[in-house]
């Protein structure tokens, strides 16, 4: 159906002005509002764990993954090994793996650093967003070129609202109420885009089973219950699947 | 001085996972594919990642499954889920499931 290097070259325009780029940036503007309270709040934990500013500022600016951030404070803080806490935020991170196995064809025909920073930019919403707006590869270099153009804007306003929120958290410090749960903010936004994402049984199946396997597996360590619902989520679906022999679509929303 | 340094490097190790992990399977440039049946089942991911997100912040309270239903969060997201199927607007489901929350959460207490 597709094939990996078959779309190159011919399109030097620049990303920003594919009007792909702006919907990237129109869609994950619509879910910045809540991801600002969420970066907020990293902010202000991140400034209350008592690092020196420069330490402060580069993990607020480089780092770009927020529950990695969030499990490496107190590590840090207590003074735990360097190799223990970059090797809680490789555990931590391990569903962006299987991200990168399904993004994997969108982003071959680049050179290894574009993939990097592709790569790197591509948090869990901007994954979404992206197969959401394009499920299928394209198998063309005009509609490749619209890929890489989204890419770049959910890319670019995921980076630059969660930096900017995390700064603004570390600004204001302790003058943000925690007590109110602005960060629940986040939340409701992704409960947002998860129901848009809904547009099959069996990914109604596939939000319940990841539901109740990320509840009951919540005591391992390392958010590994998330991994574990992901697996069982789409492992469930595809046994559904194949019993009643009649394969779901993806149907972009 | 020095442990100020060794937590600069840690910050740039953890950057080094945040790619490495977002990269994992960009890295070999040697071809192959997924199977179909991983093809299709990665469909249903997306969908099961955030779901897996958001059941912790809503059903767990201190470490355990929520024992009371009288819970700031459940009512929010049901009220964000209810708002998202009625309007189709993100920003939408934010306000209104804020609009629920902060008064049974600041106001009752829950």
């Amino acid at each position: 159906m597709k094939d990996e290097t078959s779309t190159s070259s011919g399109f030097h325009a620049p990303l920003w002005k594919h009007r792909e780029f702006r919907a990237g940036l129109r869609d994950f503007g619509a879910v910045a509002p809540g991801l600002t309270a969420w970066g907020i709040m990293t902010g202000v934990a991140i400034v209350k764990s008592g690092m020196d500013t420069t330490a402060v500022l580069l993990m607020s600016t480089i780092v770009f993954a927020g529950s990695s951030q969030l499990a490496a404070l107190p590590l840090i803080a207590n003074g735990a090994p360097m190799w223990v806490v970059i090797a809680t935020s490789f555990c931590v991170n391990l569903r962006f793996i299987v991200f990168s196995m399904h993004l994997r064809p969108y982003v071959m025909h680049h050179p290894l650093w574009r993939r990097l920073l592709n790569g790197y930019a591509m948090a869990d919403l901007g994954y979404v967003l992206l197969v959401r707006r394009h499920p299928h590869v394209p198998t063309d270099a005009a509609g490749m070129a619209a890929v890489d153009a989204y890419w770049a804007g959910v890319g670019t306003a995921g980076w630059v609202s969660w930096t900017g929120a995390t700064l603004i958290g570390v600004a204001l410090g302790n003058n943000v109420p925690l007590a109110w749960g602005l960060g629940f903010a986040g939340i409701l936004s992704l409960i947002g885009v998860t129901v848009s994402l809904i547009s099959t049984r069996l990914r109604i199946v596939s939000a319940a089973v990841a539901t109740g396997a990320a509840i009951v597996a919540f005591a391992l360590p390392f958010k590994l219950n998330i991994l574990v619902a992901i697996v069982a989520a789409v492992a469930t679906c595809l046994v559904l699947e194949k019993s009643r022999d009649a394969p779901d679509r993806a149907s972009p929303a | 001085m020095t442990s100020e340094l060794w937590t600069l490097a840690t910050i740039v190790g953890m950057t080094a996972m945040t790619v490495l992990t977002r990269s994992f399977f960009f890295i070999s440039k040697r071809p192959w594919k997924l199977p179909h049946w991983a093809e299709r089942g990665l469909q249903y991911a997306p969908v099961a990642a955030l779901a897996a997100v958001i059941a912790p912040e809503v059903l767990i309270s201190n470490g355990h499954f929520i024992a009371t239903w009288q819970d700031a969060r459940l009512f929010a997201a049901l009220a964000g889920i209810a708002w998202y199927r009625w309007k189709r607007s993100v920003l939408g489901t934010i306000v209104a499931g804020m609009a629920v929350y902060l008064p049974l959460h600041i106001g009752l207490g829950w």
